[in-house]
């Protein structure tokens, strides 16, 4: 099984195979439609991520000590977005997920590819899946 | 042909379209700034060595100039603020405060909805808004209703929708308002970039003006007050350059517009705002109007052929922003694919929630022109939405 840290280098390598942006763009676009359906009952305020100018939804399910995570948006986007920090950090330990000390924006190189605004959305999930490590 | 007169379009490969938030700076203006600080920056009606009557008389200048471009009747009735922002804030919280009753349109920017709440007014409790239609058009017949249950009003209105672009009657909205012993202002935010106004015609009693969004620099704005109220308006910031004398018992304030001007104006805003007053007289409002609405036009009648677009207005009284959205898509995916095809609009709810809410929407994409705006930028704006509506189908 992968930690968290070769998860993000694995979605930063397939990021960096795009020169073109578009193209990177197209390809976040194809991830956010592999994401799982959100269930429509875990749209609630207590599930929104803050910081997002698009909205979204994050929540999570544990099992076994470990957080798996389920996301969505409502931009197609951001959609991707959600996919790439759900594959990251999904299926890890209550333990890992509480010592994550990393600049998420920063490790993919994010701030190339979203606004400023967008990457205060990244980081508010963040915030979000740390939060649900610290209560579980 | 005024396009190369902006050094942006020469540096920049952006097709700008979004000039609702700030409009480009001539050559004249950029200029101005550089000269103020590197060859007479001062401080202004204090000291009175060359270089500082120099930076004096360059700011006073601007007061007059603006006073004739608006065809104010006095240089008092001049204040300079930093934007529309403080202009509204500040006659809301000095001299509107007292009214028992402020009306505002259902199209108002978040400055001129906030100050209101500030003051605890809500809707029915100090804060009335005049409905609009499914057009977005201005609701007289409830104005009047308003105004006939609330006399002696404070009315607060947009001239020209930051998010739709639409213009409000504003001659007959005064005219009405005043029937009804309402006192008028009216937020000019979007107002000279497009229009010529004239205060002393259209007997308006208080307009707010925006620098940054009629080609001068950012943090600089005025407030047009009608001499008649120049008594009745507290200055609602003291200090500096505002005293005639002061002692412990006391201080005795100078006239206006100096009693307003409290601390160190933003005298190199001031004098740049002058310079972009001095270069719309030179290309003249009738040009500005002609050249806007050809493009205005056209880049309405391409975005019509889009498939699956959503308008909220026609571009009937209408002028510089066209908001929209399309079915299915979310506005912030188009606004991030057209920033990277170079593209600049602005996406979101344009600092007007509750108009955006009426329409059940959280935002649109907007595209607001400027007279420098050519068919050649929509064009481009029109294909780069082609390509970015395809990367997002199903």
């Amino acid at each position: 099984m992968s930690t968290i840290e070769q998860r993000v280098e694995e979605i930063k390598e397939d990021l960096d195979f795009f020169e073109d942006e578009l193209q990177k763009y197209e390809y976040i676009i194809d991830l956010g439609k592999k994401l799982e359906e959100f269930d429509e009952k875990n749209k609630i305020p207590e599930n929104i991520v803050h910081g997002c100018t698009s909205q979204v939804w994050l929540t999570h399910k544990q099992k076994d000590g470990k957080l798996y995570f389920y996301g969505t948006s409502d931009a197609i986007i951001v959609k991707g977005l959600v996919y790439m920090i759900l594959k990251i950090f999904s299926d890890s330990t209550i333990q890992e997920l509480k010592d994550i000390d990393m600049d998420i924006v920063h490790e993919l190189k994010l701030s190339e590819v979203i606004t400023p605004n967008r990457q205060s959305g990244v980081i508010g999930m963040m915030k979000k899946i740390k939060e649900y490590a610290l209560n579980a | 042909m005024f396009r190369n007169d902006f050094p942006y379009f020469q540096n920049s490969k952006t097709v700008y379209l979004d000039n609702g938030a700030t409009t480009q700076k001539p050559k004249s203006v950029i200029d101005s700034q550089v000269e103020y600080y590197e060859q007479y920056c001062s401080n202004t009606h204090r000291s009175n060595f060359g270089h500082a009557n120099k930076a004096t008389q360059e700011f006073e200048k601007t007061r007059v100039l603006l006073k004739n471009f608006i065809n104010a009747s006095k240089n008092e009735e001049i204040i300079f603020t930093k934007g529309v922002t403080e202009s509204i804030n500040f006659i809301a919280s000095s001299f509107a405060k007292d009214f028992e009753t402020v009306i505002i349109s259902s199209l108002e920017h978040h400055s001129n909805i906030v100050p209101w709440h500030m003051q605890g007014r809500t809707l029915g409790a100090g804060l009335e808004v005049v409905n609009c239609n499914e057009n977005l058009d201005f609701d007289l017949e409830h104005f009047e209703e308003l105004l006939k249950a609330n006399p002696n009003a404070f009315v607060s209105i947009t001239h020209i929708s930051n998010a739709f672009g639409k213009i409000h009657d504003i001659k007959t909205i005064i005219k009405l308002a005043h029937k009804y012993s309402a006192v008028v202002m009216i937020d000019g935010a979007q107002s000279l970039a497009h229009f010529r106004i004239d205060v002393q015609e259209l007997d308006v009693d208080f307009f707010a003006i925006s620098g940054h969004k009629t080609f001068a620099p950012t943090g600089v704005g005025a407030i047009y007050i009608k001499e008649k109220y120049l008594k009745d308006v507290k200055p609602y910031q003291t200090g500096g350059a505002t005293i005639h004398e002061v002692d412990y018992s006391g201080s005795i304030l100078l006239d206006s517009p100096y009693k307003f001007e409290a601390g160190t104006q933003n005298i190199a805003g001031v004098i740049g705002f002058g310079k972009a007053l001095e270069y719309i007289n030179h290309i003249h409002y009738e040009n500005i109007l002609s050249m806007e609405h050809n493009v205005y036009k056209y880049l309405d009648d391409e975005l019509k052929k889009l498939p699956n677009i959503i308008f909220y207005n026609d571009i009937k009284d209408s002028i510089g922003s066209r908001s929209f959205n399309f079915e299915g898509i979310i506005h912030d995916d188009i606004g991030i694919l057209l920033d990277k095809m170079n593209i600049a609009v602005r996406v979101g709810h344009h600092c007007a929630q509750p108009i955006m809410k009426k329409l059940g929407i959280r935002g649109t994409i907007r595209v607001s022109t400027a007279f420098y705006n050519d068919y050649v930028d929509v064009d481009k704006l029109i294909e780069a939405l082609k390509k970015a509506l395809s990367m997002l189908k199903d």
